[in-house]
C-alpha cells in the first residue's frame, strides 16, 4: 500500500496566532483516517493547507510522491484531491445535476475555440460529462434528487451532493471537512455506511469530525490535534486510551475517559 | 404570472420555426416599416447598446465581477477605430476586429493585477481605469486631438455602397449583436461559461473543484472587453466625430444601468435593459437633467426590488435574498 498523502512539520502562523503547528502525517493508500481534536484545534486550517487553500508557513507536504506546499488549491484538484466544506459550498441555486456537471471541470478540455464552434471535441465532452454525471448520481443514489436546486434539499442529502460533486473529479483521496454536522443519528448512520461503501470502491477518505461514535468506529487510523499540536496518532483503540487526548477534550478532571467509550 | 409565462413558453415551443422566422422577417424589413430616420435612430441606439451592455453583463452578469467602468473599453475600441481609419485609411471591418483585440488585450491586463481584488474594490479600479483612458484621450493631443476629438471619421463601405445612414446603420448593429448573441450563448453553455457561473455562485467551491479562478477571470474580462472595443469601433463612424466626452462615468453608469434593470445573467436582460433604458431617455427628453434622477430612481428601485433585473437570472446568487424570502412567504401561504 504504500503513503498517500503526508505532511512532514507542517505549520500556519496567522501573525502571531500559531493555528497549526510542526504537525506530521501519514495517511497510507485505502485508509480511512479520521481527523478529530477540540473546538479552534485546528483541524479545519490544517485541511485547508493539505487542499491548498493556505500555503503553510513551514513544512512540506506531500500528495503522491509530489510536494504540492504552496501550490494552487486547483493544481492540487488536478493531482486528484477532493475536498468538502464544513458549511457546504454547494451552487446553491444549481440543479444537483448541474452541481455533479460543473466538478466535470478538469476531466474535460474543450476551449472557447471549441465551444464557438462546436467542434468534435466540444461535442465529445458534453456526451461524456453527461453520461458520467448521471453515472455518479447514480452511483451516490441522487438520481431522484437530479433536477432539484440543490439549495431546497435537505442538509443531509446537500452533504451527499458535495461528496458526489467531489466524486466527479475522479479523486484517489477525498478529505471531508466535517460531512455529520447537523444530521441526525440516522443520517450519521446511513453516512457512515456511504463512505465505507466509497472506501471499498478504492477511495482514500481523510475525515475531520466531532461525533466520536462515527470516528471511532470507521477510521482507521486517528490524528488527533490540539491548539495546533499534534497530541496523538494511531489506531482508535491507542486513541481512546491516550492520556494527553483525555486530557485535551475533558480536562484533568475527574470524569476524564468516559467520553471515549 | 407564472401561468401567463408558462403559456407563452409552451406556445413558443409549439411553434419555434414559425416564430422565429417571422422575428427575422420582421427584424430584416424593420427599416421599411419606419419611415422617420429619427425613431431609426433611437432603434439604432437600442441595438447598439443591447451589445454593449451585453458584453458588460459577460463580466457582471456571469462571472459576478463587478465592472463598473465599461464605458473606458468602450472609448479605446473608439478612438482605435476613429484614429486608424482617418490616419491610415484601413477597412472599418478589419478596425472592428482590430478594436476588439487591442481592447481585449488591455482588459486582460487590467484584470491581472485587479484578480486579488473582489467586490467593491474591483469596482474601484475599474472606475479609475475609466477614467484614466478618458483623460489621456483626452490630453494625448498629438494622436486623440485632445478636446478637439477625432473629426471626419469615413462611413464604411460594402461592396462599393456606403454605409451612413441610421437604415443602414441598422443592419450592422443588427449583424453585430445577433453574432455576439450566438457566440455569448455558445461561450456560455459549454465549459467555459460554466466555470464563469461556477464563480459567481461559490468561488471557494469553484476553486475545490479545480477551476482555474485567475484564467476564467482573466478571460472573461477580455471577452467582455472584446466586445466593448468591436461596439466602439462600429459606434466612431457611426457619429461621425468622436471626443473625450463620450465616454465619460456618465456613460459608463449608463451602460451599467442597462445592464441592472434588464437584467444580470441572461442573454436578453441587456437587451430588454438597452430598450427600456433608451426609450425613457427619449420620453423624457424635455425634462432635460430630470431624466437622470428618474434613471436613478429606477435603479434604486430594482436594486430594492429586484436585484437580478427585469428578467435577470433568479436562479443565482445575483438573485440573492430576495428570492428566498419571496419562497418563504410562499411556502408560509401554502402552509396555511
Amino acid at each position: 500500500m504504500g503513503t498517500l498523502l503526508e505532511t512532514q512539520n507542517v505549520c500556519k502562523y496567522f501573525g502571531g496566532l500559531k493555528a497549526v503547528e510542526n504537525v506530521d502525517m501519514k495517511v497510507e493508500k485505502g485508509d480511512i483516517f479520521g481527523i478529530i481534536g477540540p473546538n479552534g484545534a485546528g483541524k479545519t486550517t490544517f485541511f485547508n493547507i493539505c487542499s491548498g487553500f493556505y500555503a503553510p508557513t513551514h513544512g512540506k507536504i506531500i500528495f503522491n510522491n509530489n510536494d504540492i506546499s504552496g501550490v494552487s488549491p486547483d493544481k492540487i484538484a488536478r493531482l486528484g484531491m477532493a475536498r468538502t466544506f464544513q458549511n457546504i459550498q454547494l451552487f446553491k441555486y444549481m440543479s444537483v445535476l448541474d452541481n455533479v456537471k460543473t466538478g466535470f471541470h478538469i476531466k474535460t478540455e474543450s476551449t472557447m475555440t471549441d465551444a464557438i464552434l462546436h467542434t468534435n471535441r466540444y461535442k465529445k465532452d458534453k456526451e461524456y460529462v453527461n453520461e458520467k454525471s448521471i453515472e455518479v448520481l447514480k452511483k451516490v443514489g441522487l438520481s431522484k434528487y437530479a433536477e432539484t436546486k440543490a439549495g431546497n434539499l435537505a442538509y443531509g442529502i446537500q452533504r451527499k451532493v458535495e461528496i458526489a460533486r467531489a466524486l466527479a473529479l475522479d479523486p484517489t483521496i477525498i478529505l471531508l471537512d466535517e460531512p455529520a454536522a447537523g444530521m441526525n443519528p440516522n443520517e450519521t448512520d446511513s453516512l457512515r455506511e456511504f463512505i465505507k461503501q466509497l472506501n471499498e470502491d478504492g477511495y482514500t477518505i481523510v475525515v475531520i469530525e466531532h461525533d466520536m461514535k462515527f470516528v471511532m468506529r470507521s477510521c482507521n487510523q486517528i490524528l488527533v490535534l490540539s491548539f495546533g499540536q499534534k497530541i496523538c496518532e494511531g489506531t482508535p483503540e491507542i486513541v481512546k486510551a491516550d492520556e494527553q487526548v483525555h486530557q485535551a477534550y475533558f480536562g484533568k478532571g475527574i470524569i476524564a475517559g468516559k467520553g471515549l467509550q | 404570472m407564472k401561468h401567463f409565462i408558462d403559456t407563452i413558453k409552451s406556445t413558443y415551443g409549439k411553434y419555434k420555426v414559425i416564430v422565429w422566422i417571422i422575428c427575422s422577417l420582421l427584424l430584416l424589413i424593420f427599416p421599411a416599416l419606419i419611415p422617420s430616420n429619427y425613431v431609426m435612430g433611437v432603434v439604432c441606439r437600442i441595438l447598439f447598446y443591447a451589445t454593449l451592455a451585453g458584453s458588460l453583463n459577460v463580466i457582471n452578469g456571469y462571472s459576478g465581477q463587478m465592472c463598473i467602468g465599461h464605458a473606458g473599453f468602450f472609448c479605446i475600441g473608439a478612438y482605435i477605430e476613429a484614429i486608424l481609419a482617418t490616419q491610415y485609411h484601413i477597412n472599418f471591418w478589419v478596425l472592428l476586429l482590430v478594436g476588439g483585440i487591442i481592447t481585449a488585450i488591455i482588459g486582460g491586463l487590467i484584470a491581472l493585477p485587479t484578480l486579488r481584488m473582489q467586490g467593491i474594490y474591483l469596482s474601484i479600479i475599474t472606475l479609475g481605469f475609466s477614467e484614466v483612458v478618458r483623460l489621456i484621450a483626452l490630453n494625448w493631443t498629438s494622436v486623440t486631438g485632445g478636446a478637439m476629438g477625432v473629426k471626419g471619421i469615413k462611413s464604411p463601405t460594402l461592396l462599393g455602397f456606403t454605409l451612413s445612414s441610421p437604415k443602414q446603420y441598422y443592419y450592422i448593429f443588427l449583424v453585430i449583436g445577433i453574432v455576439f448573441i450566438f457566440v455569448t450563448n455558445r461561450i456560455i453553455n459549454s465549459r467555459t461559461g460554466s466555470a464563469w457561473i461556477s464563480i459567481r455562485e461559490d468561488e471557494l467551491a469553484a476553486r475545490s473543484l479545480g477551476i482555474e479562478i485567475k484564467k476564467y477571470k482573466i478571460l472573461n474580462f477580455m471577452y467582455g472587453a472584446f466586445w466593448a472595443g468591436v461596439m466602439g469601433a462600429a459606434y466612431a463612424p457611426y457619429t461621425r466625430y468622436i471626443d473625450s466626452t463620450y465616454f465619460s462615468l456618465d456613460e459608463g453608469f449608463n451602460i451599467l444601468s442597462m445592464v441592472i434593470i434588464g437584467g444580470q445573467g441572461t442573454l436578453i436582460g441587456p437587451i430588454l435593459g438597452a430598450a427600456v433604458v433608451n426609450s425613457l431617455t427619449e420620453l423624457l427628453r424635455s425634462f432635460s437633467e430630470w431624466r437622470m434622477v428618474a434613471y436613478a430612481v429606477l435603479i434604486i428601485a430594482m436594486m430594492w426590488l429586484r436585484p437580478q433585473g427585469l428578467v435577470g437570472a433568479s436562479d443565482s446568487v445575483l438573485a440573492g435574498d430576495k428570492m428566498k424570502k419571496k419562497k418563504i412567504k410562499v411556502l408560509a401561504k401554502e402552509e396555511k
